[in-house]
């Protein structure tokens, strides 16, 4: 693996982990300070603010992390990583 | 391949030790229904557990540096991902979280919110960077990092000073109230002595850690992991099915919240409902009155007393009531100071209980200023305990269990994954539970009270965990006459359901496995920030590796004992300060772990600075603000409780951090190749 394969990594890994930081600080703010405006739609029953505080936002994190480990691990095969 | 062998090995096993687990529970049935007594289930699972996890401590004992510290580095993802969700359920989240969401409805969810969104600053931010560097301790990464490269200049071992010392408080504060916890559970599903039951537990803890550190904790953890999953899920599964046709607890509650905001909306209009809330008002008043009129009303008071107890002598009364009328005296005010005290208590109890029903489904109820502040400190608690989990020493000690990076990033999801099995039923039991007692206690005859009405008002008399009193004398159960505790809930629900004795054994146990799990990972921490990092690092670096591991277990043993004596005091400030511990490591450990991956510039001052000044404000916030500590809400900024101290201390630390960095000497060349290394795929 080389210098400038390396920076590139860094470089694709950065800018994947702000991506998913972005959706992470959204997912959070907007399920917490909009709440009071959600409250009156309703999903599957639940009011929506409540189903994200609940289970919606975890769920998003979840998926987060998912993805995270998924593309990482291409992004280090693509830079010559150990498979 | 030999990875791939050994992954289906565990498997085996583990699926053997939930069989096995079946069955005792089926035989433990069985029993009960010959008509074995309550106290020998309670003894039995007691009993059990902790054999099993002592010998599996006893199976994987070692002495070897690499499996003591650090498993040998070869747990799999998933099973490490398992004993991390075991390590990070703490007896908080298994006992008394849900009884918080019952009480406090939506406001609760931030403890969900936050302590699952951590997870995503471990995986994004932190795990993977510290399994490539591959060391032990947290410590070793920051004093490295901060040492260029190896740790062993002076600002490396000040580096290192400070991280031990910032593992040690906020491991120390979560270990004690995990052990506390253990002789609470044991106290009350066996009847021994609240100390015994620590003792009890700690041995426990102790055989397990002691002979096999981190592989030892590692599969007993998993196995716990088990143990905590089906106790949290059986009488939500029960519940549900009962109150609703989905046997899915998560999916069902949602049918059920409309029907309970509708039962809230019928008990808020209740004139009876009302009339023992005005009932609680007034008393409420009484105890102002007298708190206006002290001295004076103290020394009535008194009098009053003591001529009650005069009379009832004097006309011959009942032995019950001159006894009550002698208790009355003992138990009044010894002076003008402690009656102020008692009886603005009192007052305050009284008028919460007067408060109208909060709605569960609703955020932030209130006017619309208290409204804001309460969604303002949401997002502040919120944001405290992500960060907060994202610098815990014990969690992230896990993340140099595994045999790769990338098998590190597949850990913390299943880590996660494994917290939500939980952590998605917790809510949902609340709902369950709140709507089985708002629709079948609430409206129910006093003279036919349930079972476990009795059982649970009767377990601790200073402090009821559950009352009930017919406060306005119409035989009725009334919503406001029932008082709960949130540490009673959980407890308290394979009964409140109608589940048979067994499974009050399971939960128990279940609460019992939470605990000791959560302080086995937290006293490895701490054992190990003092043997490898104080000991071996700082004091005397030619010491043998046998040595080492010696030393280790020997303060993993001075560490349990002074827990358990911390424990045993039954210290109150303490267990409410271990919110708190997430807002110190949030602000101590959070920033330099981050910028040190992600900021090269960054320096051993500004770590210096930034670790000193987190720290400092966030203790300055909370010995400020919290009356427990002898501060007064009134010096709040922005209305924030002092649990979220964390809120101004990392943004403190960071500022500090950048600051102080960019004004002294950029870090050297090894330090610089040390960040490119971590950085780099394996």
């Amino acid at each position: 693996m080389d210098d400038t394969q390396r920076q590139q990594h860094w470089q694709r890994t950065r800018r994947m982990t702000a991506w998913l930081l972005v959706l992470w600080l959204a997912t959070g703010f907007c399920a917490a300070f909009f709440a009071r405006e959600l409250a009156g739609l309703t999903i599957f029953g639940w009011p929506l603010s409540f189903y994200l505080a609940a289970q919606g936002a975890s769920l998003v994190y979840l998926a987060i992390i998912a993805v995270y480990a998924w593309r990482m691990r291409r992004l280090d095969r693509a830079a010559g990583g150990r498979p | 391949m030999k990875q791939r062998s050994f992954f289906q090995r565990l498997s085996e096993y583990y699926l053997l030790f939930t069989a096995g687990f079946a069955a005792f529970l089926i035989a433990l049935t069985a029993l009960e229904k010959e008509g074995m007594p309550r106290v020998w289930i309670g003894y039995l699972f007691m009993f059990a557990t902790i054999v099993l996890y002592a010998s599996i401590g006893v199976i994987s004992r070692t002495s070897n540096v690499l499996e003591y510290y650090v498993a040998g580095r070869r747990v799999p993802a998933l099973f490490n991902g398992m004993a991390t969700a075991a390590d990070w359920i703490s007896a908080a989240s298994f006992i008394s979280l849900a009884g918080g969401l019952y009480l406090h409805g939506f406001d609760g969810l931030a403890y969900i919110m936050g302590w699952t969104g951590g997870y995503c600053l471990v995986a994004l931010l932190i795990a993977p960077y510290l399994r490539k560097f591959a060391q032990y301790t947290i410590p070793d990464f920051l004093a490295a990092r901060y040492g260029g490269g190896d740790g062993n200049t002076a600002g490396g071992r000040l580096v290192r000073l400070f991280a031990v010392a910032a593992t040690i408080s906020v491991s120390f504060i979560y270990v004690v109230a995990q052990i506390y916890a253990v002789g609470l559970i044991a106290s009350r599903f066996t009847g021994v002595d609240f100390s015994v039951g620590i003792f009890l537990g700690l041995a426990s803890i102790l055989v397990c850690s002691f002979l096999g550190g981190m592989r030892a904790i590692t599969w007993t953890q998993v196995a716990q992991y088990i143990i905590i999953l089906v106790a949290f899920l059986m009488p939500a599964v029960w519940l549900s099915v009962k109150h609703s046709v989905n046997p899915i607890p998560q999916l069902a509650y949602g049918a059920l919240l409309p029907k309970l905001s509708a039962r809230e909306a019928v008990l808020q209009k209740d004139p009876r409902e009302v009339e023992v809330r005005a009932i609680f008002r007034q008393r409420a008043a009484e105890y102002e009155a007298r708190l206006k009129a002290l001295p004076a009303s103290w020394e009535a008071g008194r009098v009053e007393a003591q001529r009650k107890l005069d009379s009832a002598r004097q006309h011959n009364a009942s032995l019950l009531e001159i006894r009550g009328a002698e208790r009355a005296l003992i138990s009044y005010p010894k002076d003008a100071d402690e009656a102020a005290r008692q009886w603005s208590e009192a007052r305050d109890q009284n008028l919460a209980r007067a408060e109208p029903i909060t709605p569960h489904a609703t955020p932030y109820p209130g006017e619309r200023e208290q409204s804001d502040i309460k969604r303002n400190n949401f997002l502040a608690l919120v944001f405290c305990l992500m960060l907060g989990t994202a610098a815990l020493p014990h969690i992230l000690m896990r993340s140099y269990t595994t045999p790769s990076v990338h098998q590190s990033r597949v850990s913390v999801f299943w880590t996660l994954f494994f917290i939500l099995l939980i952590y998605l039923t917790i809510p949902a039991l609340a709902v369950l539970a709140k709507y089985d007692i708002y629709s079948s206690l609430v409206g129910s005859d006093f003279a036919h009270l349930p079972n476990w009405v009795s059982y649970w008002s009767n377990v601790d008399k200073v402090n009821p965990l559950f009352s009930i009193s017919d406060i306005n004398h119409d035989g009725v159960v009334q919503l406001s006459e029932i008082a709960i505790d949130a540490d009673v809930l959980v407890l308290a629900t394979p009964e409140i359901a109608g589940l048979p004795y067994v499974v009050s054994g399971l939960v128990a146990a279940g609460g019992l496995a939470a605990a000791l799990s959560t302080a086995d990972g937290l006293l490895l921490a701490i054992s190990n920030a003092l043997s490898h990092d104080i000991y071996f690092k700082l004091v005397d670096p030619t010491a043998s590796t046998q040595k080492r591991v010696t030393i280790s277990k020997l303060l993993l043993l001075a560490v349990a004992f002074i827990a358990a004596y911390a424990a045993s005091q039954k210290p109150g400030d303490i267990l409410s300060l271990v919110g708190a511990a997430f807002s110190l490591a949030a602000s101590t450990l959070f920033p330099c772990l981050v910028l040190g991956v992600f900021w090269k510039r960054v320096n051993h001052y500004g770590a210096l600075a930034g670790m000193l000044a987190g720290f400092s404000v966030c203790v300055y916030y909370m010995l400020h603000t919290s009356p427990v500590l002898g501060g007064s809400p009134a010096a709040q900024w922005l209305h924030i409780a002092p649990i979220s101290a964390g809120i101004f201390g990392v943004p403190a630390g960071l500022l500090t951090m950048a600051v102080v960095s960019l004004l002294t000497p950029a870090p050297d060349a090894r330090t610089r190749a040390l960040v490119d290394y971590i950085r780099a795929p394996e």
